[in-house]
């Protein structure tokens, strides 16, 4: 998360390149970390199974930047990079990942459903769509207090297709709640690409959210800092109680859907040109003209980081079987 | 002690909690200026206003999972299910999310949600507007489960409802909204997880839920003037459930019989027979009858609805064949 001086400093539209660099920092962490988890589940550590969002690190970073600490959000299946972003330490997710008690949700959660109350992680959601209807709600009760919050949702363009989308939406502009609707459009259902699952062009799904009245914001999901600013502009707008936002973020899935997915339904060639022109950690490298020097520095920072909290969860301690039903009922 | 419709009772839980605690609020259809389907929240919205009495679009994911968020962050939402035909709607949401949300956190969420509905035949609303699906809502770890028959306990039990920090799913059955009963000044929460023992007996105890247990009621009756000793026992919350209370009922009378309006295959009945056969196996001395619908959706012509639903007949006939039993 940024800062309020960095925030203040933004809300006259423009990024310091110090903010930048920790965007970058940030996105070179959520890249690495979902590298060396990708290369643990392969090793056999990691049980369960995975997706990563590499190529999305620019939204988790941007949004969450754009946050306070009080504000929450909902993830979704493809979670890491929300969590890190929203402030969970890399040891704890990755404590989560390995079923330990030291892990952000204590082992029960695991990769799809990783919570941190304590900075505002209402937890990552394993249905489609299924923690949207939820931040309508944690939204009402803050207009309800008067609490100066707002609830953001994350969720995907395949998403978009279900009842519990169109339901939740409809219902928070009726009440005007201050709820942040952010569209991750990787343009991939799974394995379904947009033009099997969206009458309309992949580009143009923020009309749904126009259907009904919705304000919506657009910015490229792989461009940060085009990403911190429309958050900041609709967490703005949400705040001061003018309604819902639904923040439309382009961005591209550069892996498989899982970790192991063999993408039997992708163009080879397709990707290969998106992993070339569309990386977010390399189109910001470019921008911050960092040097080899510069990178290798970063680099060697957040690999150590990402390498100390595999070894914080291997020292983890496991559950107690028998403590698997210890809160089913509060 | 005053006489109050179960209707009036659900009313007066749900009033007493919106004037003693501002993080009560109810959402739901048609629930602000009609005053619900059924008319339980009739004059809540003049008392209480349209924030906390809020009327939502037909739309039950939202509503259900709205509840979810604002429970989540400490309010204690009580939201209307206008017929439990249209929990379908819900599912997702209320298996999901609102019973995994502690345990998928390891305990850093809970959900102080109450989901009221209602439904019960009788009246020929045909196939989706009065099935009885309590059952379903037993089978998921996380849910709590309450079916009140009289307006003492709906009105103890809802209250109990709405301060549990869990989801609880309540159903109320529709024919009993016009039932009358005392209920006394001061509110007494009744806790979850605790039967009622309505009528105590010595040949045969009858577990019975919802509208059966005044089918029950009228069952003891009738069989007393054939010699036959009935206890009727609610358990009043299908989940917790207070098996102690069930089990030494049996082990008195040696024989049971279970009713519900649900079916029978699948029913609560079926968890009802299960528990008290382990629990009372060397006492029982016929094998538990179960009364309950017949396995068809409810038609609407008035004689075939009839011949779905169980009577107080019906329990009867268990009753008798029960005591056959040597």
């Amino acid at each position: 998360m940024a800062t309020v001086e960095e925030r203040a400093e933004s809300g006259g539209r423009r990024v310091s390149e110090q903010l930048l660099k920790t965007f970058f920092r940030e996105m070179l962490l959520i890249r690495r970390f979902e590298e060396k988890v990708e290369e643990r589940f392969r090793a056999g550590e990691l049980p369960g199974f995975l997706h990563v969002a590499i190529g999305q690190e620019a939204v988790a970073t941007g949004v969450c930047a754009a946050l306070e600490r009080d504000d929450v959000i909902a993830s979704t299946h493809r979670a890491h990079g929300h969590a890190i972003a929203k402030g969970t330490s890399v040891e704890r997710i990755m404590a989560e990942l390995y079923g330990k008690l030291e892990g952000c949700s204590h082992g029960y959660g695991g990769s799809m459903h990783l919570y941190d109350v304590e900075v505002g992680n209402l937890g990552a959601n394993a249905v489609v769509a299924g923690g949207i209807p939820g931040i309508v709600g944690a939204a009402l009760a803050f207009l309800m207090r008067g609490e100066p919050r707002v609830a953001v949702a994350f969720f995907g363009d395949g998403a978009t297709n279900t009842g519990t989308f169109h339901e939740s939406l409809n219902l928070a502009q009726l009440w005007k709640v201050p709820a942040i609707f952010v569209l991750e459009n990787n343009g991939w259902a799974e394995s379904t690409p947009a033009t099997q699952q969206l009458p309309l062009p992949v580009d143009e799904l923020a009309r749904r959210a126009l259907a009904y009245g919705m304000k919506t914001i657009e910015a490229d999901g792989q461009d940060v800092e085009a990403v911190y600013l429309a958050a900041l502009a609709a967490r703005e707008h949400a705040a001061a109680g003018k309604g819902p936002v639904l923040l439309h973020l382009r961005t591209y899935r550069l892996t498989g859907h899982y970790v192991g997915d063999p993408q039997v339904y992708r163009d080879r060639a397709e990707l290969k040109g998106e992993r070339e022109t569309k990386d977010p950690v390399e189109l910001l490298r470019a921008r911050l003209q960092l040097t080899d020097e510069g990178l290798a520095a970063i680099d060697a920072q957040v690999t150590a980081e990402v390498e100390a909290s595999v070894e914080f969860a291997k020292a983890g301690t496991d559950p107690s079987p028998e403590d698997a039903a210890k809160y089913v009922y509060a | 002690m005053p006489e109050l419709t179960y209707r009036e009772a659900v009313r007066d839980a749900l009033a007493r909690a919106l004037r003693e605690d501002e993080s009560v609020f109810l959402m739901g259809e048609d629930i602000a200026e009609m005053g619900g389907s059924m008319a339980v929240t009739q004059g809540l919205l003049a008392e209480f206003g349209p924030k906390r009495i809020r009327n939502t679009p037909i739309s039950e994911i939202a509503i259900v999972g709205s509840g979810i968020g604002a429970a989540i962050q400490g309010m204690r939402p009580v939201v209307e299910i206008m017929y439990e035909d249209f929990l379908t709607l819900s599912m997702e949401q209320l298996v999901n999310q609102a019973a995994k949300h502690r345990t998928m956190s390891g305990g850093q969420v809970t959900v102080p949600l109450t989901i009221r509905t209602q439904g019960g035949a009788g009246w020929s609303p045909g196939a989706q507007h009065a099935q009885q699906l309590e059952a379903w809502f037993v089978h998921v770890p996380g849910l709590k489960v309450v079916f009140a028959s009289t307006p003492e306990d709906a009105r103890g039990l809802l209250w109990s409802s709405i301060y549990d920090d869990n989801p609880v799913v309540f159903f109320e059955h529709r024919t009993l909204y016009p039932l009358k009963g005392d209920v006394p000044d001061r509110l007494e929460p009744i806790p979850l997880g605790k039967a009622r023992v309505h009528r105590e007996g010595e040949d045969v105890t009858v577990v019975a839920t919802g509208r059966l247990v005044h089918e029950a009621l009228k069952a003891a009756e009738e069989a007393g003037t054939e010699g036959i000793s009935v206890e009727v026992v609610d358990p009043r919350t299908l989940q917790p459930l207070d098996e102690e209370t069930i089990v030494a009922s049996v082990r008195k009378t040696t024989r049971c019989v279970t009713a519900h309006e649900a079916v029978v295959r699948g029913g609560f009945g079926a968890e009802l027979a299960a528990v008290i056969q382990h629990g009372a196996f060397d006492w029982l001395d016929a094998p538990i009858e179960r009364v309950g619908a017949k396995f068809a959706p409810l038609p609407f012509a008035p004689a075939m609805e009839q011949w779905v639903v169980p009577h107080a007949e019906d329990v009867l006939e268990a009753i008798r064949r029960t005591v056959a039993r040597g």
